[in-house]
Order: structure tokens, then C-alpha cells, then sequence
């Protein structure tokens, strides 16, 4: 039986913004005393008061606009009725809200409202949910007098092309709250006004359908939206919603917190929370729309097993599942040593999950092959934060970038990969904030409506540290370092050491041009900004992660920081965006092989006792194998079991032929999922996985912030995944026993220094935490390195710069670079089981149109891509968005093999996968690569497989 | 353990910690990342590998780091 924390709709729509001012004012609201910040509206300060003025076209999440006029008041000593959403607060102000005048004026304005409005309440799917119709209510209209057989809009074509959401300009009464959110909120722009008086109507693009236009369906013009004009299609298939239940999103690091919204245990519809710190009321259209693949026929919702991949699936009992996986693991470490079995977890896993994966290895299985998926994206973040800054984390909250007077974007794609925190970072430069890029790709952050950056680095993959290297060298050469803040906070001889390392003439941008292709005027007007244009932030992604000198460049973004003082207070800082929900937890929780629970090296005697104590069972002091270095082990013989729970290595992984070829040589793969991904077909015990809707726990965001997951449903296998895992070690015969994940996390706070502070009673309190939360900090700390460095004084570590051996040559000329799209997810294994697939329903190389004529390529044509680890092909997007000599792709969809392509290549100090630089030669293709041919008879053969299983027993309690 | 990558990566942390200009905090940084960051089927194999052929393939900084620190490297059998 499942309790569900039902919210009571207690948000309270202020009507404009809260302003940052200290100040405070007080005022009279219909004789009552009211004391609000400096700038708030009357309409805020009432609403404060608890008196709501009537209102149709303001909305606290958008600046006043002063255009319903719904919203007059009488004001002492004021002529007239001014709006309350656009009359500032005074000292001593006697402001009136209800009139007889007040009301006929009301009104008056509603009766023009609704002689143009449809009168079908009744059946109107937003019906009980609309401001339009409260508003009617609240002014008390009775009567319309002009009749409704005038000019009107009520024969207004409906806009149905967005897969989402649906437009009834019938409906609408051009309140521009639609128009307003895409500017303030989103900052695309995609809205405007049509004509003008009578004629005005809301027009996206140029009077073109949603789908047409520049819309990214973030869903901002539907929370808007006070009518049923902008409205959700679920609702309209559904009905509105009957309660909601606060969560968090489980796609990108953003971690925005939504309410799902339910009738009985289904889902209606996601919208984002406004008291939500990560996103303050602001979606995307993964997080707002995609959540359908929860309930898509797809979902594996029995365990099965098989003996060999060339067998059917068996459906089985959880009990029979987990016993012959426990049975299979005990074999092997019997038969080929305790070191020969380990687990991968998933940045798409709670904190609770994690936790436990780890502690199963360590404990149940012995060993420390536990690895995660921040393996491949974020782990030189760890190493070189944890270097140079003493933690492995971002320094800042995302609110801190308002606080920005300089944003510099390395090696990220935030529209895309982030587009929540993009828009608050595109709202601050719009207020005036410079935006530096560093990036190979003209990402649209570079230039977007309102949006160019200052300083566009458009660099040749693979040489960010000479980049970095030749911004350090301008910023020490030129004077530029803030001297009084690095000798105070940092190690004085690393400093000096550093110093002397960049000022060296190879380190110059002009030195360096050539090997960078980024002009050294370029190089140096972008670090004089840096340096002294006041704060400055570094926000970067896996551009800057995923090289072989990933970790150098990390090392050499904290040098940056901390050679200009910028790190320690709000508005500046080192701050890795992170790719999935819950890399920075996921991390946090020891899933790396090296190290426990907080960053804590396995080879520390007193960590390791805490831990054995704890948890009653001796552990091994080696590291464990990394990913890679599992499928090198399971191809010499050694490895041969592996546990995987929300990781899909046969996509997301580089030189898939590589790690299906070591899934093949293993004796035991036990996949925990959502669906039968790639690596599930490779797999021998197929445990189903719960979604984020049908389970309890928390993730930690790319700002330290731990926010509850929150169970909505039942899981649609009967168990959470946490409760696998536990069944899993009690069969392994290592005993775990835990009711709730809360109890897990109370485990974690009690052998994590950072996390004493942390318990689900905390989170529910403070709404959400950032660690470090302890005694210290005992309401989560937002700005780190505020004192001091967490090492104590910051280190300064040389970069040299080491090209990558993946060299271009006549066999392969050009650069291949991947990344994402905004309406796909990672592997896809979730947005391809969503109509996000209108937008991007396969991954296409992107190539210049230099490159492409040289070689015949048109558009849309089918090209061969070749490096030295595979062959696959792909539809040619031909764009200069990419630079003559560089392609680029995604890896949202298997069959693009994307990463056939990509190389074994990797980061020195973490074996974090090189996935941004390949070598590839690209020409005219008839038809798929060989690979692909492959991959569809396999694909095909295991979905043989899985047909005659499913359905043939369900699943057995 | 595939030997050629395990060469590559040793001399990938060599390359890193060449550049160091405290040549004793070199040497031990390339020992220490490699105790630090390998399991030790990987260890073994290397060092493997540098008793059979001397360190064929290993740059020297690698090779002399592991043979200042040979003892922490070497896992328990």
C-alpha cells in the first residue's frame, strides 16, 4: 500500500515578481498593514495580504504588463484607478481593492472579455482550471449586454501540430502571458502579436503552426496560459487533474522539481513546481511532456531469465530471477575468483539505488569493481575538482549565475543539454551579463535571439587545455590575475609553479594558434574578459570531459578560477553541468571503484573500518576494475558477471563492437531496466526496473541539491528498484534490511561527513538540501569555498598540453564530435517512446558545406562514416553550424551507431572515453554499414526472443 | 588484460606528470596514480610486462616511477 503525500493547492499566484530588494515597505490594503520588499507591486503587496486583486494578464512568474486592466484599485491621493500590477509600492499608501465603482469597472472589462469568449464552460476541457472563468466569478458578471453575435474570433482555427499541447485562438484573449513567458521565461522568442487592436492574435513564428515555428515546446506559454488556449492534450483527453504530488524530473542534471498531476494513479500531466530552487517554476519539453514512456507497452514487467543469448526468455518469479542470478554470481566468483563479477550503475538511478549497488559489491561480492556512468562523462570532474579545490562538485547554485557579470561556456550545449538552467543563463545576459563560448560547434547559445556572445572560440576538438592554456598565459602575461586573492587562498609555491608554467611562449596564444584554430586576438580579448569583466563563472559539460585530457582541463578551468578570484561567492565559480539526473549523486555515493561514500579513497584504513563496522563485513582495499577496463578483463577471461541497473553500455558506450564483443565473452549479465535496451539482449537474468514515477527516493542535482523522488504509482513489476537490489545481496547471502529508502539514507548520513545533516524529514522541511549539510552548514551550503578551500589552500597544477594520439590523416581527414539534441535523452532508451521523435527521430551527421561538395554529398543523403574502430551510416545534414573539417553527430538511436565510430581512446587520469574526437572519413553511401546489417538481425532475433516470453506467464508476485 | 592499452595509459600518466617541474613529485605522482587507480590484475600485468621486456614500449618516466615505488605497486599475490 502505497501513502501519497497529497499537496493542497496552497501556490499562491502574487501577480508579479518578488523583487531582490532588502528594503521594505509598508502599505495599507483595504485597511490592513502590509510590510513588502521594496518594489513590489500593490498587487503583490495584497496578494501578500491575502487579498487577491483580480487579474487576467499578470502572473508572478512574468514582469507586470498593465494590460487587462482587471486589476485597478483605488489609491488615496491618486487619481483615477491605476493597475496594481504596475503601481509600485509607497510608504504609507492607503490602497483600496473593492468599490462599487471598482466592481462596475471590473466589470465592464469582463463583459468585453467573455462577448468574445465561447460560452462552453460545461464541456471546456479546462473547466474548473481557468483564470477566465474565475475572473467571471470573482467580478460577479451576470450579463453580457453587447450581445455575442458581433464580429468575433469563436471561428479561430485550432493549432494542433505540437504533439503536447494544442493553441485555441478561439479562446484566447490576447493577454500576451503566452508571448511574455516565451521572452522572460524561455527566451526563445518564438511568440509574437499579429496585427493590432481587434485583429490582434498570437502568432508563433510568423503565422506558422507551433510545430513550424522556433518553438521548443518548454511548456511556458501552457503554464501561462489562463485560459483553455494554450492547453496540455492529456488534459483535454483526461480532464484536469484531481491532486499533485511534488517530484523531481529524471532526465538532465538541471534536476527541475515538477508536480505530477493525477487522477487516480495516473499521471495527467507534469508541471513544474514554482517553489522548485532548481527551476523555479520552468520546464522543458523533456521533463514537462516526455514522461509517456513510463506507461509504454514497452516496459519488460516480468523477470526473465535465459541460459545462453541464443535462448528465448523464460519468464520467471522475482524469487526465481534473483536466486539464479545470485546462483550464477556465487559460481563464478567460485570458479574464476572473487575479482571476476562487479556492477555499473547509472547516473539514472536514485541515491538510495546507487548506494546500495555499491555496497552490494563491496560487501556481498567482495571486491570494488563498481562502477557508473559518470565513468564516461563527468569522472576528470571529480579528479580535477577534487585536485585542485579539495571536492569533487560544483562550486555554486544555479541561482548564481544572475549574480554573473561574465558566463563562460566551455565544451556545452546548454539550450539543449540543459535548457531550464540556459534559460535563466540567457535571462542574465539579457540583462547585460557578456557570454564567452568556447566551443568547436556555433551551439545556438552563441547566437540566439537577444543572445551573442561577446567571444566565440571556435576551437579544433581536442585542444581545450592549449586553449586554456593560452587564456592563462594572456591573463598572467597581461597582469590581469587577482595576485592579493590566489596568494591568500591558495598554495603560494603551486602558484608561483603555474605561473611560471603558462607565462612560457609556447603557451601564447599566438604560439598556439595554429595547433587551436582559434585567432590569438580571439584568445586574448576573451581572458582580459574573463579576468576583469567582474564575476566571472565557468559553466562546461563533457565537450571539455570527454578527451584524453579531460582531467587536464578541468585542472586548468579551477586554475583559471582561482587565478582570478573568482570562486567563493555567488556569481562566479567552476560549475560542470551535468548530463543525467543524478551524476553528481551518483558519484557522491561511492560508485566509483576507487573510492566509498564521499569521495574517500579505499585505500584509507580508517575510511574502510568505518565502513566494515557499519556495514559487519571486512572490505577490500585494491581499486576495482573501471568500465573500460572491465570489458579489457572480461575479453582476457577474468571478468565474467556483471550487474547493471539503468545503464545501456551497448549504446552509450565508445567502439560498441568492442563492448558487445566483451558482453558476449561474460558467463552472467544481469540487467535491471525499463525496457529491453541494447545491453539487455547481451544479458542472461532481466530484472524490470521501476520509473521514477513508481518509486521513493532522491537525486542529487549538478548543484549539490538533493531533492525527493516521489512515488505517484505502483511499480508496473511490483518492485522499486531499491528493493531489488536488497533482494539481490540477501540472496548473495550478505544481509540488507531496510523498509523505506529513507532508512538508506539515514545509513548514508551516518558514514558521510558532507551528508550528516541529510534525512528525508530535512528535505521535507527545507524543500530541498545542498550538501555539504551538517553542522557546519546545517541548511545545506549553495555557494561553496566561501572561507576557505575545502583542501584548505587551493592547488594550482600545471597543463601541459599533450595532443590526443586520434590524429587526422588522408585516410581520415575530418573530425567527427558528438553531443545531444534537446528533445532526446541520452541513449533514448525514454524520449524515443515519447513523440519527441516529431522533433529528431534519427541522428544525422552534420557537415559542412565545404566538406560535403567535395565529397557529393546533398542533403538528406546517406553517407558512410568510417574511423579506425567501425563503419556505420547516416543521413548528411549539410550546415555550417560545424566548421570545415569537423562532423558531428548524436547517439540518441542504436541503430545510428553512433558509437561503432568512436574510439577506446581516453582521459589519462579517469579512462573517461574520448568521444569527442574521432578521426572519420565520410562518403556517399547506397546503403547501412555492415555493423548495421548486423545490428538488425540481432536486434530482430532478440525481439524474437523477448515475443515468445512476454505474454506467455505473467509476472509471479 | 589487453598489454598494448596498458602501456598507452601508464605512458598517458607519465606524459601528464612529465610536465611536473619537481621531478621527485613526477615520479611519484606516476606511481601513486597508477596504485591509486588501478585494479590489480592491471598492475600485475605491467609490471609483468617491465620484468619480461625491460619496458618495452613505456616511456622512461614511467618506468623509472615504477621502479622507485615498485613495492606499493605490486599487489598482494
Amino acid at each position: 500500500m502505497t501513502t501519497i503525500p497529497i499537496n493542497t493547492r496552497t501556490d499562491v499566484d502574487y501577480g508579479t515578481p518578488l523583487p531582490t530588494s532588502t528594503e521594505t515597505i509598508t502599505l495599507s490594503i483595504d485597511g490592513v498593514d502590509v510590510t513588502v520588499p521594496k518594489g513590489s507591486s500593490v498587487m503583490r503587496a495584497a496578494a501578500t495580504a491575502g487579498v487577491m486583486v483580480p487579474k487576467l494578464c499578470a502572473t508572478d512568474s512574468l514582469k507586470s504588463f498593465g494590460s487587462c486592466r482587471l486589476c485597478l484599485v483605488e489609491i488615496d491621493g491618486r487619481k483615477g484607478y491605476p493597475a496594481s500590477c504596475t503601481t509600485p509600492v509607497e510608504a504609507g499608501m492607503q490602497v483600496r481593492t473593492q468599490s462599487k465603482k471598482l466592481g462596475d469597472l471590473r466589470r465592464g472589462v469582463m463583459e468585453l472579455y467573455i462577448s468574445d469568449h465561447p460560452l462552453d464552460c460545461l464541456t471546456c476541457s479546462a473547466n474548473g482550471d481557468c483564470e477566465l472563468q474565475d475572473m467571471a466569478g470573482a467580478v460577479g458578471l451576470r450579463e453580457v449586454r453587447y450581445g455575442y453575435e458581433g464580429e468575433n474570433h469563436l471561428d479561430a482555427k485550432k493549432d494542433t501540430s505540437n504533439p503536447y499541447f494544442e493553441f485555441d485562438p478561439a479562446k484566447c484573449i490576447v493577454c500576451q502571458r503566452c508571448v511574455r513567458a516565451c521572452e522572460e521565461v524561455q527566451g526563445t522568442f518564438a511568440l509574437t502579436v499579429d496585427g493590432r487592436g481587434f485583429a490582434s492574435k498570437i502568432s508563433p513564428g510568423q503565422m506558422e503552426s507551433f510545430m513550424e515555428s522556433e518553438c521548443v515546446s518548454c511548456g511556458a506559454c501552457v503554464q501561462a496560459c489562463p485560459t483553455a488556449t494554450l492547453i496540455e492534450k492529456t488534459v483535454v483527453d483526461a480532464g484536469t487533474p484531481d491532486y499533485d504530488v511534488v517530484t523531481t524530473c529524471a532526465y538532465c542534471g538541471v534536476g527541475c522539481s515538477f508536480k505530477a498531476e493525477m487522477k487516480g494513479r495516473e499521471v495527467v500531466r507534469m508541471t513544474p513546481y514554482k517553489d522548485g530552487m532548481a527551476n523555479h517554476g520552468h520546464s522543458c519539453v523533456k521533463g514537462r511532456f516526455a514522461w509517456g514512456y513510463a506507461t509504454h507497452k514497452d516496459r519488460i514487467t516480468t523477470p526473465m531469465i535465459r541460459k545462453k543469448i541464443t535462448d528465448p526468455w523464460t519468464p520467471v518469479s522475482w524469487d526465481e530471477a534473483i536466486t539464479y542470478a545470485a546462483s550464477e554470481f556465487k559460481r563464478l566468483q567460485s570458479q574464476y575468483g572473487r575479482g571476476s563479477v562487479g556492477a555499473i550503475s547509472s547516473s539514472r538511478c536514485t541515491n538510495e539505488e546507487t548506494y546500495l549497488m555499491q555496497k552490494l559489491v563491496r560487501a556481498a561480492f567482495g571486491n570494488n569493481n563498481i562502477d557508473t556512468c559518470a565513468r564516461v562523462c563527468h569522472s576528470p570532474t571529480g579528479f580535477g575538482l577534487k585536485t585542485t579545490l579539495g571536492e569533487s562538485a560544483g562550486t555554486q547554485n544555479f541561482d548564481s549565475v544572475q549574480h554573473a557579470d561574465v558566463i563562460v561556456v566551455i565544451g556545452a550545449n546548454p539550450t539543449d543539454g540543459h535548457p531550464v538552467f540556459a534559460s535563466a543563463m540567457k535571462r542574465r545576459i539579457r540583462e547585460g551579463a557578456k557570454l564567452i563560448v568556447i566551443d568547436p560547434r556555433r551551439t545556438d547559445i552563441v547566437r540566439s535571439p537577444h543572445i551573442e556572445a561577446s567571444h566565440h572560440l571556435q576551437l579544433r576538438p581536442g585542444t581545450n587545455v592549449a586553449v586554456l592554456n593560452a587564456l592563462a598565459h594572456v591573463i598572467v602575461t597581461e597582469g590581469l590575475a587577482d595576485d592579493a586573492f590566489a596568494l591568500a587562498r591558495c598554495e603560494p609555491a603551486s602558484y608561483a609553479q603555474w605561473k611560471d608554467f603558462v607565462s612560457k611562449p609556447e603557451n601564447s596564444p599566438e604560439a598556439l594558434e595554429a595547433e587551436t584554430w582559434v585567432p590569438a586576438s580571439v584568445v586574448r580579448g576573451a581572458a582580459r574578459l574573463y579576468a576583469s569583466g567582474g564575476n566571472a563563472a565557468i559553466y562546461y559539460g563533457l565537450g571539455v570531459t570527454e578527451h584524453s585530457q579531460g582531467s587536464t582541463a578541468v585542472l586548468g578551468i579551477a586554475n583559471l578560477a582561482m587565478a582570478t578570484g573568482n570562486l567563493g561567492r555567488p556569481g562566479v565559480g567552476v560549475n560542470p553541468l551535468r548530463g543525467q539526473n543524478n551524476v553528481q549523486g551518483s558519484c557522491d555515493m561511492g560508485s566509483f571503484p576507487h573510492e566509498l561514500p564521499g569521495y574517500r579513497h579505499v585505500l584509507d584504513d580508517s575510511v574502510r573500518a568505518l565502513f566494515e563496522g557499519r556495514w559487519n563485513v571486512s572490505l577490500e582495499k585494491e581499486p576495482g576494475l573501471r568500465i573500460p577496463n572491465m570489458f579489457d578483463a572480461a575479453l582476457d577471461g577474468s571478468f565474467k558477471g556483471l550487474y547493471l541497473e539503468g545503464e545501456d553500455i551497448a549504446q552509450s558506450d565508445p567502439d560498441t563492437t568492442h563492448v558487445t564483443a566483451a558482453l558476449e565473452a561474460m558467463e552472467c549479465i544481469v540487467v535491471q531496466d525499463l525496457f529491453l535496451n541494447e545491453t539487455a539482449k547481451f544479458a542472461h537474468v532481466f530484472l524490470p526496473g521501476s520509473s521514477f514515477l513508481e518509486k521513493n527516493g532522491t537525486f542529487t542535482n549538478a548543484e549539490r541539491r538533493i531533492s525527493r523522488v516521489r512515488k505517484v504509482m505502483e511499480p508496473v513489476a511490483g518492485k522499486e528498484d531499491w528493493q531489488v537490489t536488497v533482494a539481490l545481496a540477501n540472496a548473495l547471502g550478505y544481509p540488507m534490511h531496510y523498509n523505506h529508502p529513507s532508512e538508506i539514507m539515514d545509513e548514508i548520513a551516518s558514514l558521510t561527513p558532507t551528508f550528516t545533516g541529510v534525512s528525508y524529514a530535512r528535505i521535507e522541511e527545507l524543500g530541498s538540501i545542498q550538501w555539504p549539510c551538517n553542522d557546519a552548514a546545517p541548511e545545506g551550503t549553495p555557494v561553496m569555498h566561501e572561507q576557505q578551500f575545502v583542501r584548505g589552500k587551493g592547488k594550482f597544477v600545471p597543463t601541459q598540453y599533450v595532443p590526443t594520439t586520434e590524429k587526422v590523416n588522408r585516410k581520415y581527414p575530418l573530425i567527427l564530435t558528438t553531443g545531444r539534441i534537446l528533445s532526446q535523452y541520452n541513449v533514448g532508451a525514454q524520449t524515443r517512446r515519447t513523440s519527441n521523435v516529431e522533433w529528431h527521430n534519427e541522428d544525422r551527421l552534420e557537415i559542412h558545406p565545404h566538406d560535403a561538395e567535395e565529397r557529393g554529398i546533398h542533403e538528406g543523403d546517406q553517407v558512410s562514416v568510417t574511423s579506425r574502430a567501425g563503419e556505420t551510416s547516416l543521413r548528411a545534414h549539410i550546415t555550417d553550424r560545424v566548421q570545415p573539417g569537423i562532423v558531428y553527430t548524436t547517439f540518441h538511436h542504436p541503430e545510428s551507431g553512433a558509437n561503432v565510430i568512436t574510439t577506446e581512446n581516453s582521459d589519462w587520469a579517469t579512462n573517461c572515453p574520448e568521444y569527442k574526437v574521432t578521426a572519420v572519413q565520410v562518403s556517399p553511401a547506397l546503403k547501412g554499414s555492415e555493423w548495421q546489417e548486423r545490428f538488425q538481425s540481432f536486434t530482430s532475433e532478440q525481439l524474437g526472443h523477448l515475443e515468445r516470453a512476454v505474454g506467455v506467464r505473467s509476472p509471479k508476485p | 588484460m589487453n598489454l598494448n592499452k596498458l602501456i598507452e595509459m601508464a605512458n598517458q600518466i607519465g606524459r601528464y606528470h612529465a610536465a611536473l617541474p619537481d621531478r621527485a613529485e613526477a615520479l611519484t605522482g606516476t606511481a601513486m596514480h597508477i596504485r591509486r587507480f588501478w585494479e590489480p590484475r592491471m598492475r600485475r600485468e605491467l609490471l609483468a610486462h617491465i620484468d619480461a621486456t625491460g619496458g618495452e614500449g613505456l616511456e622512461p618516466i614511467v618506468i623509472e616511477a615504477i621502479g622507485a615505488n615498485r613495492a606499493e605497486l605490486q599487489p598482494a599475490q
